[in-house]
Formats: structure tokens, C-alpha cells, sequence
């Protein structure tokens, strides 16, 4: 293991744990601006953090100790996620660890443990908010896992770092499958973190929430694990997109330690125009009824596989 | 005192005569349960993990005949265990080991047939696993299985004053019976007209093409049927919960593997070189009962039938493998044949050791609350902790979680499924994406699956009274329990070495070998080049940290008081155990969107009913439409034949009169 | 992919989004939409026929592609907006299979025509034979976007994407048809949008709908006959 391997993967958490809040509160903010509001603090998901952190929690009196060790373990699922995906450089020793397939695995652990964790105490809400969630990972899993499968197939490895190499590092190559998988991919990225087609990550309304209703009876530093938890993910999809779709920039195996600094910058970059881009698909796009998600992931799942079909007859 | 054997052979041949012996020694003292259940199931454990201990290590050791001067005079049984056998040999011990454990303290008076019977039945079920697995003839291979279908039959009606377990037994029996016809023709034709019916007659046969389809074609049927493939699986999901838990568990953990055993002996071994379409039709077959298995597990109200689902989900994904292994095989693809090989090997073993522990760990709940209907449990990670932990591993890894050991089996499987896009033929290779979406798509469901079957049973609050008073497993059951639960995690965590064992196993079936690992131990690089390694040591180990520094940060800088509290609940004051979402509540996205699989009737409440009642009841097209159909034939065909019988002696001694003279024009 | 002119790699990428598009329509439920993406898989048709016309240097490709954009990008689909605004139909009704049921169907369409196509693209020799088995699909997705439709409007947008299919698996297998063939299915295509047009005022005016299941009571029936 080199020292600039260590490096890096150090860089690429402290980034990822960072700057996953920040992201957030950009993506609020530009939602704010689009729809005319006056926009909060791009600094407001750390206070609210913080603030969870000071405070005393209470806990469901029936909860057993699985509630109490699921935001460390889906804390803990999302951070070595963020270690596996080469969002500045691919020189991470992690990666050995754990390939594409495998980060789909542990994206989906942190699932479980938080459906479990939410028919831990019995609530209405709670089991509700679990079948969701499950429904929902049911289809957006496979379509990820094909999404993966297209980019692997062009670069002939499961590995996230050899995959953007390959398609970092090649003469301009322009995939009509990818077209399909980017689709897939920002479909089941809205899925997966319960942005608004699927679900709306600023309402409690009871009928239609399905993350937040996971959340509900986390209070204080288990909560704000959680939060961290939920901002973290979305970050890592927005990784996952550049890794695979937008690779350019990643300091790569060839060259110097040096583009590792300047790799920071761009993906600040990518990650601004990623945020105005989401905030402006929340915006346009109206929430669907419960029913029709499985449809609009179905959709995802079948142009991923689409994407694959595409790419073994153009062989592109 | 047996004399000390000299090969692997002797050895397993003496452990599965003593655990004949043992099943008879229960006849001595039928009723008494501490004689069978505290001596003679724990004797049994021994002996499986003794014969666990043999077999695995006797993997890639030259390969061994006997002859068994047993049966008819001038037909002995050949014997012969090579690194296959030895390795379902080796499943067969350690699995049944941790659930002798188990039944040994799982046992309880007035439960139908008397301990000692049961004990025979058991252990005659596992001496004839052992023996269908060291036959190596035609002949020795159907009496043992046969004797495996039998035993097990007697197993799964243990409770037999129950009528619908009479039925469910009986549907077994049958189907099992039509499987063993469709393997003895299967044998029949693949002895090649040399009239010689040992293994190695038909090794050295060589089969047109077209006959070699019609054996792999009645393999696949008769097989199938035993493994519960869909369409041949309505037996399956009758039977396993009919009988007591951990004769689900043996059914459903080891005999089903001998299926996928008597399949990879006869496609690799007796057939020689399988052609690569014989692999699509196994492959769409297994495909099939993964998706079918799994959406109908998602649907199940009951929690051993939801597992038998979910047995017939596995095997399709095992079968897939199958069809996998032979289209590379027939495409000439030796590595990626190899890969194909290793992923369902290693996912029968999995299945072996994480269907068990659940299995079993449905015995213990069903003992302590009395109630399979997931509908009335809830809550019972308080009062069987033990059980609720264990079983967490048992469901994380049927969920195919990493780094437990189902994840490492679809790793693998998705890997070969990859890599797939070589084969030459177009049409093949542009429905192989499709699989790899279906297996990709059946995985993420057995997660939904798991987390209903979990979330159920253990999580919530109890959903009735009489679960306050559930009581944990006893020591032998948590015994049995741990050993399986321990297996799960072993596969998890140490896949290189499984992946090295298993290597040896597939270079001596199929000829077909993966590269030497370039790897260091703790990690899985199954293709090396290929830049796609795993190592789940590694992953718990990164999350471990994770957690633990998470937790250590937690307390130091941010420690605050933790108060318990009713549930918040958006505020609602009035939650009780009925608000929490029931089986049926819970698989109801399930059935909404994969509709037109289920035969559904809904009795929906209006809404003027004083006593609204909601009921759905969810039945198997297939049994409907291709069964019930079928039954009805048969019976009318019988109808017509009935016609024959007058009750007359004269008129059937008319009918034999008749027949010999038919016979004799025709001979002479 | 490296060692392929970037023309042609467009040209992939062309084939790939009209593919998408007619997945897309397959999909979508508002008639508005549906019209939009017929507009959309115009204008990719538009682009692949400009690129093929520069690559072979054919002029009468660049007057086809100004066919393309003139009729197909603009004036069909302004028409059809019309059509819209005139017959207050904004969106269809439910379709007669769910969306994931009809996508399902869809995917295996498209494998079939990949299969089906793989002789036909050994026959070809153009550069852009791959693109054959795409088309094949376009014009398949089409035509089961007219089954499972029940607005008369979405079947027309149905017919013209299938239309676009036909034009695009010309191109790729030979570079396009003859001119003449071309302004004749041009204005075959002008003319039956306009018949049909009129049409649709016809059955409205006689159901106060343009729901199709309504078409299904004008089957001569034989009781009914039997009763004069």
C-alpha cells in the first residue's frame, strides 16, 4: 500500500464526510431560488447536526439494542461507501475490498438495518415507512446493479477505479448505452434518496413520505446520524454519476500525486452543477401518487437493461 | 468397535452404518425422550460432523471405488466417492450436524410418531443422503434414493393424525415418485444399449446427441422436481412446513442439494460434454422458480412456508448456475464454466447452513408461541434474544447482505453472468443480460422477503398477548443454532478458501479450472486481470472501524442522556399491536405489482359493514391451471377404466383369457 | 470504441436516443408528451440523416434531411398540437396493459429484432448496419405503442414514430431510400395526418369522445342483423 493510497483515501472520506451536509444545503438552496423563496444557509444541514448532537434522546420505550445499532451501522455502510468510490482520485486501497457489485451490496445493508430499525418499535408509521422503503430498494437495487453492468462490460472490470479509468482515460468515446444507464441512473438516484418524483424529503405529511417516515422516532445523536447517514448517500450517488458518467478530472494511476489537489476543485464543480440540476428536476416535476413509483423505477430498471441490450448490439 | 478405516471411503461408509445403528438403537426405548433425544441425536451431530470433517478433507484425494456385497445376488452396489461427492458429503455432515443439535433439544412428548421411530426415520433419512451420494451405479443410486424420498416421507408426516399433513405427505410422496421414474429413464437411456448400469458403463457410453438431450432433458425433469423447480414445485411448499422444523431443515438445506448433486453428476460427469443449449433450457427453468419462488415467498402469511418459497427461489438461482456452467462449458469457455460451477456450488452450500439455521429457528419460535402465522407473532427479539440474533444472521445472508456468505454466492454468479457477452451464439448472448437482471431482481426481493420474515416475527411489539410469555431456546437448540449461524459467517468471511476447496472439486467434475489466484488470502480475485475482487474479512472489518470510531467520537465529544419514552408516531397517543403492519400488509406491493402471478381472491369490506373484514387468499396458477387440469384427467381416465370393473370372477378371468391369447398371437 | 470515426459514434448515439425515445413514448401518458418526443425523435432522425448525408456525401440526403426537419420536427407536430388544443384531449386514458407490463414486452421486442436483424446487418455493408436492428425495434415499440393506446390521437403519434422507424432502417441498411420514394411517403404521411385529422372531428362529433372503445359498438352484429 503506497502512501499516496493512503492519502487519497483519507482525503476522499474527510471530503465525502464534509461535504455531503454542504450538499444538501446547496441543493436547498437552489430550490429556494427557483421557487422563489428566500433561500436558507447553505451551512443550515451542519447546524442542524450539531445541534441534534447536544441533545439529551429519547427512545421508544419497546425499542430493542438493533434500534439502537442501526445509524451506526448505516452511518458506518455509507462512509466506507464513500471510501470505495473514486470521486477525486483512483488510488484507493479500499476498492481491493469492495467492487461495484459489492457497493451495491453495502448500499443495500444500510437499507435493511434501516427497515429494520423502523419495525423495531411498532409504530404504524414506522412499518409503513419500511415496506416503502423496501419497495422502492426492490427495483432501484437491480437497476443500479445494471447501470453498473453496462459500464462494466465496456471496461471489462467490476472495479469502480478501473472503470472510470477506462473511461476517463480513453480517446473521446461517446457510449449510446450509457445514454440509456445515465437515464436509469438519475431515476433511481431520485429513488434512492427520496428526492420528489418518489418522495419529498421536505414533507412529514403521513400518507405519502416514505424516508422520513423511517426516521420517525430517532431523535437527538441517533438522528443526526442518520441525517449525516442520508446526506452521505446522496453524495455518494452523486459520485457514483461522475465516476461513471462524467469522469474527467479523477487523479488517475498514472499521474502525479499533484492532480490529486487539483481534482478537489472539480469536483466542487461537478458537484454545484449536479445540485442545480437536481433542485431544477425537483422543481419541475410533480411527486408521484405511491402506485405509480414502482412503475417510474420499473421504467429505470428496464432501460437499464436496455442500456446493456444496446451495448452488446452497437458493442458500444 | 468398528475397525479403524484406512481410506475416506471406509470412513464415510462406517459413520453412515453407525448412523443406521443409532436410528436403531432408537427403537430400544421409543418413548423415552431423554434416551433419544439427550444421547442418540447428539451422537448423530458427532457423527455428521465427524463425517464433515472426513469428507472435506478427503476433497481432491484421489478418487476411490468399493463394492458393497449387498441387494440382490450378482448385482452388488459400486460404490465410489470422488471430490463431488466428498464435497456434498461434507454438506451433508456439517449441516446435519448443527441440526441434530438442534432436534435434539427440539423434541417434546405427543408429537404423533414416538421419539424412537422418528429417531430411525431421521437417521435412515441421513445414511440414505450419504448413500445416494457414493452410489455409482444405476441400481444402488435409485435405492437410495428412494429410501431417501420414503424416509422423508414418514418424516414429514410425523404429525399424521392432521389430515391436511396426510395430504400435503401424500403430494409428496407422488411427485417424488414421478421424479424418480423420469431419473430411472434418464438411466435407461444413458446406458447406451450396453445393458450395463453402472456409472462407469455410462461414462464410456456414447450417446447420439439426440439421446444424450433425452437423458439431460429427464434429468432436469426428475431432478427438478426433487430440487422443487417451478413448474415442478407444488409439493415443496406443502411438505416443508407440514413437517416438524428441522426436518424442514434437512429437507430443505441438504435434500434439495442432493438434486443439484444427482444434476451436476449427471450433465458433467455421466453425460460427458454437455452441449451449450441443454444449458438454456436449465437456465431459463432456474430462472424461472427464482423469480416465481421469490415473489410468492414475498406474499406468504406463513413463516415455514415462506422459507419453502423461498428454498424454491435458491434453487432456481443454483439451477441457473447450472445453465450457466453448461453453456460456457459447451461454448468452450473453460474459466468462465469453471466461475459459473464455484458460484452455485458455493450458493448450495450457503443455502445449506442459512435455511437451516432459519428453519430452525421457526422451530423454536413455533415452540415457544405455538403459531406459524406471521400474522400473530411480533416482538420476540425481547423474550428470545438468542434466537432473534441468530436467526439476524440467517436473514442478513439469505438477504444476500455482504459480508455474509449469501452475498459472496451472487458475487460470484454476477461475475460469470458479466463476463458472459463471449459466447457465440447472438441470441444467448443478448438474453444473458436478461438473466443477470432477473437474478439481480430476485436477490434485491429475497431481501424484501427477509426483511417481512425479520421485521414480523422478531421486530415490533407482540401482536398477541400470549407472546409475553415466549420463552428463549433451550442449550442444545441455541447449540445447534450457533453451529449454523457460525457456518454463515465462516462462508463470508473466508471465500478464497472456500473458492480453493470448491476449485479442486470443479477440475475433477468438469475438467475446467479457474487461473491460480494471484491474490493475497484474504481476498477473492476469482479472475485475475480482471481487476474484480472481494474480500468480505475486510468489509466487516471497515465498517467495524467505522462504527466503533462513530461510536467512540459519540460518547467522548457528545454523550447525552437517554430517555425512554412512549413511541412518537407522529403523535399519535392511542398505538397499539394491531397498527403495525401484518404479513399481508407487508407483501402487499408485492402483490399489487406482480398481479397477474398470483390466483387472488379479495374479500374486501364495504363500507357500511359493522364488522369490516379483510381477507385475501393467494393461490398457485400453476397448481390451478396445470395440476388441478391434469388430476381431473387422470381421474376421468380412471372413470373409463373403471368400466373394467364389473366385480365378476368370470369376467376377469375372461380378460386374462383374452390377454394371453392377444399375447400369444402377437408372439408367435 | 477507440479506432471508431466520431461521425459515426454520433451516429450510434443517434440510433440509441431514437430507441430511447420510442421507449419514452411507450411510457408516457400525456398526449402532449407523446407529441413532444415524436417532435424529439424527429429532430435525432434529422441529425443521424444530416451525418449520413456528410459522411457519404450524397446530396439528395441533405434535401431528405430538410424533409425531415420540415415535416417531421415542425409541421407535423404543429399540427398535432393543434389537433390537441382543437379537441381537448390532453391526456389518454388508462392503457389497456400497466407501463411496466408493456415495458417488459418492449425488451423482448427489442431482443427479437436484435436477433432478427443480426442476418440482415451481416448482409449490409454500410457503416451503420448495427443500426439496423434498432430500427427494426423503433417500428415494432411503435406499433405496440398503437395497441395499448385507447385515444385515436396517441395511435396516430404511433403511426408516425413507426414511420420514422421505417425511414431510419432505410438509411442505415442502404443510405436511404430514392428520392421519389422518399417525397411520396413524405406526403403520404402529410396526407394521412390530415385525413385524420378530420377524422378525429368525425368521431368525436358522433361519440363526444375520442376514446376508441367507442368503435367497437359499430361492429356489424349478427343478432342485430338477424333482428331486420
Amino acid at each position: 500500500m503506497r502512501p499516496i493510497g493512503i492519502i487519497t483515501q483519507l482525503l476522499e472520506l474527510i471530503v465525502a464526510l464534509a461535504a455531503a451536509p454542504l450538499f444538501v444545503g446547496w441543493i436547498n438552496q437552489c430550490r429556494a431560488w427557483l421557487q422563489n423563496r428566500s433561500a436558507p444557509s447553505l451551512w443550515l444541514p451542519y447546524r442542524g447536526i450539531r445541534k441534534l448532537f447536544h441533545k439529551d434522546a429519547v427512545i421508544a420505550a419497546g425499542a430493542s439494542p438493533l434500534f439502537r445499532l442501526a445509524p451506526y451501522m448505516v452511518f458506518a455502510a455509507m462512509v466506507v461507501a464513500a471510501g470505495i468510490i473514486p470521486s477525486m482520485g483512483t488510488r484507493l486501497p479500499l476498492t481491493q475490498v469492495a467492487d461495484a457489485i459489492a457497493l451495491v451490496g453495502l448500499l443495500a445493508t444500510a437499507r435493511v438495518f434501516m427497515s429494520l430499525a423502523a419495525m423495531d418499535i411498532g409504530t404504524a408509521f414506522g412499518t409503513l415507512g419500511a415496506r416503502r422503503e423496501m419497495m422502492v430498494g426492490f427495483l432501484a437495487e437491480p437497476a443500479l446493479l445494471m447501470v453498473i453492468f453496462v459500464a462494466s462490460l465496456i471496461s471489462a472490470t467490476t472495479a469502480l477505479p478501473a472503470i472510470t479509468e477506462h473511461l476517463a482515460t480513453q480517446s473521446l468515446g461517446l457510449y449510446p448505452s450509457l445514454a440509456f444507464t445515465a437515464v436509469a441512473f438519475l431515476m433511481v438516484l431520485l429513488a434512492e434518496n427520496a428526492r420528489i418524483p418518489v418522495d419529498n424529503p421536505a414533507t412529514h405529511l403521513e400518507l405519502t413520505m416514505i424516508h422520513e417516515a423511517l426516521l420517525l422516532e430517532y431523535s437527538a445523536r441517533h438522528l443526526a446520524l442518520m441525517e449525516w447517514a442520508a446526506a452521505l448517500k446522496l453524495f455518494n450517488y452523486a459520485c457514483i454519476g461522475f465516476a461513471l458518467f462524467i469522469p474527467w478530472g479523477v487523479s488517475t494511476r498514472g499521474s502525479a500525486p499533484v492532480t490529486l489537489l487539483a481534482s478537489l476543485p472539480l469536483l466542487v464543480a461537478k458537484l454545484a452543477v449536479a445540485g442545480a440540476v437536481l433542485a431544477l428536476i425537483e422543481t419541475v416535476s410533480a411527486k408521484l401518487r405511491v402506485f405509480r413509483a414502482p412503475e417510474f423505477l420499473a421504467t429505470a430498471f428496464l432501460f437499464a437493461v436496455l442500456g446493456l441490450l444496446v451495448h452488446l448490439l452497437l458493442g458500444a | 468397535m468398528a475397525p479403524v478405516p484406512h481410506s475416506p471411503l471406509d470412513a464415510c461408509l462406517v459413520l453412515l452404518a453407525l448412523w443406521g445403528l443409532i436410528g436403531l438403537a432408537g427403537l430400544v426405548r421409543p418413548r423415552s425422550l431423554r434416551y433419544v433425544g439427550r444421547t442418540l441425536f447428539p451422537l448423530g451431530a458427532l457423527c455428521g460432523l465427524a463425517l464433515a470433517a472426513v469428507a472435506f478433507s478427503a476433497i481432491g484425494t484421489p478418487t476411490e471405488h468399493a463394492l458393497l456385497l449387498v441387494g440382490l445376488p450378482d448385482l452388488p452396489m459400486h460404490l465410489r466417492r470422488d471430490a463431488l461427492a466428498s464435497l456434498f458429503l461434507g454438506l451433508l455432515g456439517a449441516v446435519s450436524a448443527g441440526i441434530s443439535v438442534f432436534a435434539a433439544g427440539y423434541f417434546r412428548r405427543g408429537q404423533g410418531t414416538s421419539a424412537g421411530l422418528l429417531c430411525l426415520q431421521y437417521h435412515l433419512f441421513l445414511a440414505s443422503m450419504g448413500f445416494v451420494l457414493l452410489a455409482d451405479d444405476a441400481y444402488a443410486f435409485m435405492v437410495a434414493w428412494e429410501s431417501m424420498a420414503l424416509a422423508s416421507y414418514f418424516l414429514v408426516t410425523t404429525q399424521h393424525s392432521l389430515g391436511e399433513i396426510r395430504r400435503a405427505g401424500f403430494l409428496y410422496l407422488l411427485i417424488a415418485h414421478v421424479g424418480a421414474l423420469a431419473i430411472l429413464l434418464a438411466f435407461g437411456v444413458m446406458q447406451g444399449g450396453s445393458w450395463q448400469f453402472t456409472f462407469d458403463a455410462m461414462r464410456a457410453a456414447r450417446l447420439p446427441p439426440s439421446w444424450a438431450a433425452a437423458a439431460f432433458l429427464l434429468a432436469l425433469f426428475g431432478f427438478g422436481t426433487k430440487a422443487g423447480l417451478a413448474p415442478l414445485h407444488v409439493w415443496l411448499p406443502e411438505a416443508h412446513p407440514a413437517a416438524p422444523s428441522p426436518v424442514s431443515a434437512l429437507m430443505s438445506g441438504v435434500m434439495l442439494k442432493m438434486a443439484v448433486y444427482g444434476m451436476l453428476r449427471v450433465s458433467f460427469d455421466l453425460l460427458g460434454t454437455p452441449q451449450w443449449w441443454w444449458g438454456v433450457s436449465a437456465l431459463a427453468v432456474g430462472l424461472f422458480s427464482a423469480l416465481y419462488g421469490v415473489v410468492f415467498a414475498a406474499a406468504q402469511t406463513d413463516m415455514k412456508r415462506l422459507l419453502a418459497w423461498s428454498s424454491i427461489e435458491n434453487v432456481g438461482i443454483i439451477f441457473t448456475g447450472v445453465g450457466l456452467a453448461i453453456v460456457f462449458h459447451g461454448a468452450g469457455m473453460p474459466a468462465l464454466a469453471a466461475l459459473a460451477l464455484i458460484a452455485l456450488l458455493y450458493h448450495a452450500l450457503n443455502h445449506a447452513f442459512m435455511k437451516s439455521l432459519l428453519f430452525c429457528s421457526t422451530g423454536a419460535v413455533l415452540h415457544s408461541t405455538g403459531e406459524r402465522n406471521l400474522g400473530r407473532l411480533g416482538g420476540l427479539i425481547h423474550r428470545m434474544p438468542w434466537v432473534a440474533w441468530l436467526s439476524l444472521i440467517g436473514a442478513l445472508s439469505l438477504a444476500g447482505l455482504p459480508p455474509l456468505n449469501g452475498f459472496v454466492s451472487e458475487w460470484l454468479l454476477l461475475q460469470a453472468f458479466l463476463f458472459a457477452h463471449q459466447v457465440p451464439h447472438t441470441f444467448i448472448n443478448m438474453l444473458l443480460p436478461l438473466g443477470a437482471a432477473l437474478v439481480a431482481l430476485a436477490a434485491a426481493l429475497a431481501a424484501y422477503v427477509m426483511v417481512k420474515f425479520y421485521g414480523v416475527i422478531f421486530l415490533g411489539q407482540p401482536r398477541e398477548a400470549t407472546l409475553l410469555h415466549a420463552h428463549d431456546a433451550n442449550a442444545l437448540e441455541r447449540l445447534g443454532l450457533l453451529w449454523l449461524a457460525a457456518g454463515c459467517v465462516a462462508l463470508g468471511l473466508m471465500p478464497t478458501q472456500v473458492v480453493g476447496t470448491l476449485r479442486a472439486v470443479v477440475r475433477e467434475l468438469a475438467h475446467v479450472d479457474l487461473p491460480d489466484p494471484t491474490a493475497p488470502w484474504w481476498l477473492l480475485e476469482p479472475l485475475p486481470g480482471r481487476l474484480a475482487s472481494y474480500s468480505g474479512l475486510a468489509l466487516l472489518l471497515a465498517v467495524a472501524a467505522v462504527v466503533l470510531l462513530t461510536f467512540l467520537g459519540v460518547r467522548l465529544f457528545y454523550h447525552r442522556r437517554v430517555r425512554r419514552a412512549a413511541p412518537w408516531d407522529c403523535g399519535f397517543a392511542r398505538l397499539d399491536a394491531r397498527m403495525q403492519d401484518t404479513a399481508e400488509g407487508f407483501g402487499q406491493p408485492i402483490r399489487h405489482m406482480f398481479e397477474p402471478f398470483f390466483a387472488m381472491r379479495r374479500e374486501l369490506p364495504s363500507p357500511f359493514d359493522r364488522a369490516p373484514r379483510y381477507h385475501v387468499a393467494i393461490a398457485d396458477p400453476l397448481w390451478l391451471r396445470l395440476y388441478q387440469p391434469l388430476g381431473s384427467l387422470v381421474q376421468r381416465i380412471a372413470d373409463a377404466f373403471a368400466v373394467l370393473q364389473q366385480g365378476r370372477i368370470a369376467t376377469y378371468l375372461l380378460y386374462s383369457f383374452v390377454t394371453l391369447v392377444v399375447l400369444l398371437a402377437v408372439v408367435l | 470504441m477507440a479506432g471508431v470515426s466520431l461521425d459515426l459514434q454520433l451516429l450510434n448515439l443517434c440510433a440509441a436516443l431514437l430507441l430511447l425515445l420510442s421507449f419514452a413514448m411507450l411510457s408516457q401518458r400525456r398526449i402532449v408528451n407523446l407529441v413532444n418526443l415524436l417532435a424529439l425523435q424527429g429532430a435525432v432522425l434529422f441529425v443521424a440523416t444530416l451525418l449520413i448525408a456528410w459522411r457519404t456525401h450524397q446530396a439528395h440526403l441533405y434535401l431528405s434531411a430538410g424533409l425531415t426537419l420540415g415535416l417531421k420536427v415542425l409541421l407535423l407536430p404543429y399540427l398535432l398540437h393543434r389537433l390537441i388544443r382543437r379537441l381537448q384531449v390532453y391526456w389518454d386514458a388508462e392503457p389497456l396493459l400497466n407501463i411496466s407490463g408493456t415495458m417488459l414486452i418492449g425488451v423482448l421486442i427489442v431482443v427479437f429484432s436484435f436477433g432478427l436483424a443480426q442476418p440482415i446487418s451481416a448482409l449490409a455493408s454500410t457503416a451503420t448496419r448495427n443500426a439496423i436492428g434498432i430500427a427494426v425495434a423503433v417500428v415494432l415499440l411503435s406499433f405496440l405503442t398503437m395497441i395499448i393506446r385507447r385515444k385515436a390521437m396517441s395511435q396516430v403519434v404511433g403511426f408516425l414514430s413507426m414511420e420514422n422507424g421505417l425511414f431510419f432502417g432505410a438509411m442505415s441498411a442502404t443510405y436511404g431510400m430514392p428520392m421519389v420514394v422518399e417525397f411520396g411517403v413524405a406526403l403520404d404521411v402529410l396526407v394521412a395526418v390530415l385525413v385524420l385529422g378530420i377524422f378525429f372531428f368525425q368521431i368525436r362529433e358522433q361519440f363526444d369522445s375520442l376514446d376508441l372503445h367507442h368503435l367497437e359498438s359499430l361492429r356489424e352484429d349478427a343478432a342485430a342483423r338477424r333482428a331486420e
